[in-house]
């Protein structure tokens, strides 16, 4: 895929690894025998335990907050590790008393209304920025214009600024506009965080479109139009997919923007910032703070195991918002 | 119409307004696309600038000039109408609290790009073209997919007094060594190793990004390099060392300093788990607490300096590198 080769190239964050070693390997004729010897070579059994062991140490801390969740008792909850539920013997004490709770429960411990508006939040702001930067990459790729260069880096140089030093000014903005504390702050927020890098993400991909072929359109009579849906789009796709996840799974995840544009009520406040809130409030009641926080993370890893493909192939072209 | 575009209440409502934020930006596409055609013959600026205008106008008002005005407050007093010079920085640079808060930061922006670099390194070595590697891999990338609110949960968990995994260990470990009754330390309260037992979240979150980016890595050295290393006679962990590592040093300083980025700038753990109490704040964290807490913006202002100043040698690196690269080609 070349699309990915050359953001690697570039090098800034994503540095080389790019079409990696599928294309370098079985690409080249005759290596297929020596490529083979090598792998027996390298994979050893004590290896691969090692990584598994690895693996499940990982896991671990997740699991035993899953099990949690599930299980019915809060008395026991609170005063038994996690793993003695999984003792055959108590396998009955399973129950799914805690997710009805959080989900249709009434009082504070509900995130109904908090998971709609992670939704309601998340979806403009990931689709905004992919059309605001598929315009912006159009132009310092096909177009030729004074300035284009120092304006790509300016952009690309606004990735790594901590966004904490645009908040509060941001904020009186906002106010002044009678903005505030609605939907659209979060989304023109998380559009403004997002569009550097969008920007220099579609960019790599854009120009490694063949440049005859826009030329040969060009040639036909294709205007702007023409060219960017018959030709860029369909030839963007991978590209605006892996720039989607990305922002998908920020956006979803974030708690800085919620906390400070969107405050903490049902009507706006997406499930981040509640359950961060619970989970200073709510102590130790891990009955229900177990359950809130799989109910948030259903969604992004749902969609992070559906599209991982294309989240590491943006991870490695160019690089990661942090 | 302030319910209907501002504050919907109701689901419908909320999804409505949804669609319409969405089509209002679809047709700002649109019309971009439609004026960048109107009259046949635009100079490449004008038809440059039309494209433009949208990002550049949203990253101006969101991102720029706030960013001016933040310095700019940074050198006034908390209400943002006297100028205080820079009593600010003095009053950030001075204080013990906000010494140890420094401390914190300095820490994390290390130690944890250091520790989830090195395990990632190595995880991604052993698992290469191992027959387990798909599964292995996404165990370890999967917590880059949940919140940093989910994953202080999850550890907060592990850490709590009564049930959690890690003091029930303790508890287990000091049995074995005849000790009676031991009780577990309060993991998220007793400085400074509370610090330490955050940062084990922000490890377990970036291992993952590290041993992605560095598989990657490892699998783009072209076998003949890897083979003429052999030759020379050069095996395992020499091999590793001297031709691995120095092959991938470029995505090693990558995957280095965006770690650490992300340690300096995130607060959610900090936050969610602890608060940020028990001298175990960073920087961005007291910067959330002065602004929109304390209402301090001349402090708060002087804090996002700070987290600015440490990032700008990051961004001349990174603008150097896409420099260099522009250059080759």
């Amino acid at each position: 895929m070349s699309g990915l080769a050359a953001p690697a190239e570039s090098g800034i964050r994503g540095t080389g690894p790019g079409n990696g070693g599928r294309g370098a390997r079985s690409g080249r004729p005759g290596g297929g025998d020596r490529a083979a010897a090598a792998k027996r070579r390298l994979t050893s059994p004590w290896a691969s335990a090692i990584a598994v062991a690895i693996g499940l140490v990982w896991s671990v801390p997740t699991f035993g907050l899953l099990v949690t969740s599930f299980r019915g008792s809060v008395k026991d909850i609170r005063t038994t590790g996690w793993w003695e539920a999984l003792n055959p013997s108590n396998w009955g004490g399973f129950s799914l008393d805690h997710y009805r709770t959080v989900l249709s429960g009434s009082g504070t411990a509900n995130l109904a209304d908090y998971f709609i508006n992670s939704i309601v939040m998340t979806l403009p702001a990931v689709i905004i920025p992919i059309f605001l930067a598929l315009l912006a990459a159009y132009a310092f790729a096909w177009l030729d214009f004074k300035g284009s260069n120092i304006l790509f880096v300016g952009i690309f140089a606004l990735q790594v600024v901590p966004i904490q030093v645009a908040m509060v000014p941001l904020l009186t903005q906002y106010v002044n506009l009678g903005l505030n504390a609605s939907f659209w702050v979060l989304w023109l927020s998380h559009a403004m965080f997002g569009l550097p890098l969008a920007i220099f993400l579609l960019h790599n991909f854009m120009k490694d479109i063949p440049r005859s072929l826009v030329e040969a359109a060009r040639v036909d009579g294709a205007g702007h139009v023409t060219i960017f849906f018959r030709i860029i789009l369909p030839l963007m796709v991978p590209a605006i997919a892996s720039f989607a996840i990305f922002q998908f799974l920020w956006v979803w995840n974030d708690l800085l923007v919620a906390l400070a544009f969107g405050g903490n009520t049902p009507d706006l406040a997406p499930i981040t910032a509640r359950l961060a809130d619970m989970a200073g409030s709510l102590g130790a009641k891990w009955h229900l703070l177990s359950a809130g926080a799989f109910v948030s993370m259903i969604v992004p890893v749902a969609v992070f195991l559906g599209l991982q493909r294309y989240f590491v192939r943006g991870l490695l072209a160019g690089s990661v918002k942090g | 119409m302030d319910a209907l575009l501002l504050h919907p209440t109701t689901i419908g409502g909320k999804l409505l307004l949804m669609v319409l934020a969405i089509a209002l930006f679809a047709l700002i596409m649109g019309l971009v696309l439609f004026m960048s055609q109107l009259p046949k013959r635009l100079p490449s600026w004008v038809t440059a600038l039309i494209f433009l205008f949208p990002a550049l106008a949203l990253v101006c008002f969101g991102l720029i000039y706030p960013a001016l005005v933040t310095i700019k407050n940074s050198f006034f007093d908390e209400t943002s109408t006297g100028f205080v010079g820079v009593a600010n920085f003095a009053t950030v640079l001075t204080d013990a609290e906000f010494l140890t808060t420094l401390r914190n930061t300095l820490a994390w922006v290390v130690l944890v790009p250091l520790v989830s670099t090195g395990i990632g390194l190595i995880y991604a070595v052993l698992v290469d073209r191992a027959k387990v590697e798909k599964v292995a891999k996404t165990l370890i990338f999967m917590p880059m997919a949940i919140s940093m609110v989910g994953a202080s949960i999850i550890w907060k968990f592990v850490y709590d007094n009564r049930v959690g995994a890690l003091s029930r260990l303790y508890v287990t470990v000091a049995g074995w060594f005849g000790v009676e009754d031991a009780t577990a330390p309060q993991w998220l309260m007793d400085a400074p190793w509370n610090t330490f037992f955050l940062m084990v979240v922000m490890i377990w979150i970036q291992a993952g990004f590290a041993m992605t980016v560095l598989s990657a890595s490892i699998k783009a050295i072209p076998d003949d390099i890897i083979e003429a290393g052999r030759l020379d006679g050069l095996t395992g962990v020499k091999l590793f060392r001297y031709v691995t590592v120095p092959m991938i040093r470029p995505s090693l300083v990558v995957v280095m300093t965006t770690v650490a980025m992300t340690a300096l700038k995130a607060f959610d753990i900090v936050r969610t788990m602890q608060g940020g109490f028990y001298h175990a704040s960073v920087v961005a964290n007291d910067f959330y607490t002065e602004s929109f807490n304390n209402h301090n913006k001349g402090v708060g202002a002087a804090l996002a300096v700070l987290l600015f100043v440490i990032v700008v040698p990051v961004i001349a690196y990174n603008v150097n590198q896409l420099r260099k690269a522009e250059d080759i080609r």
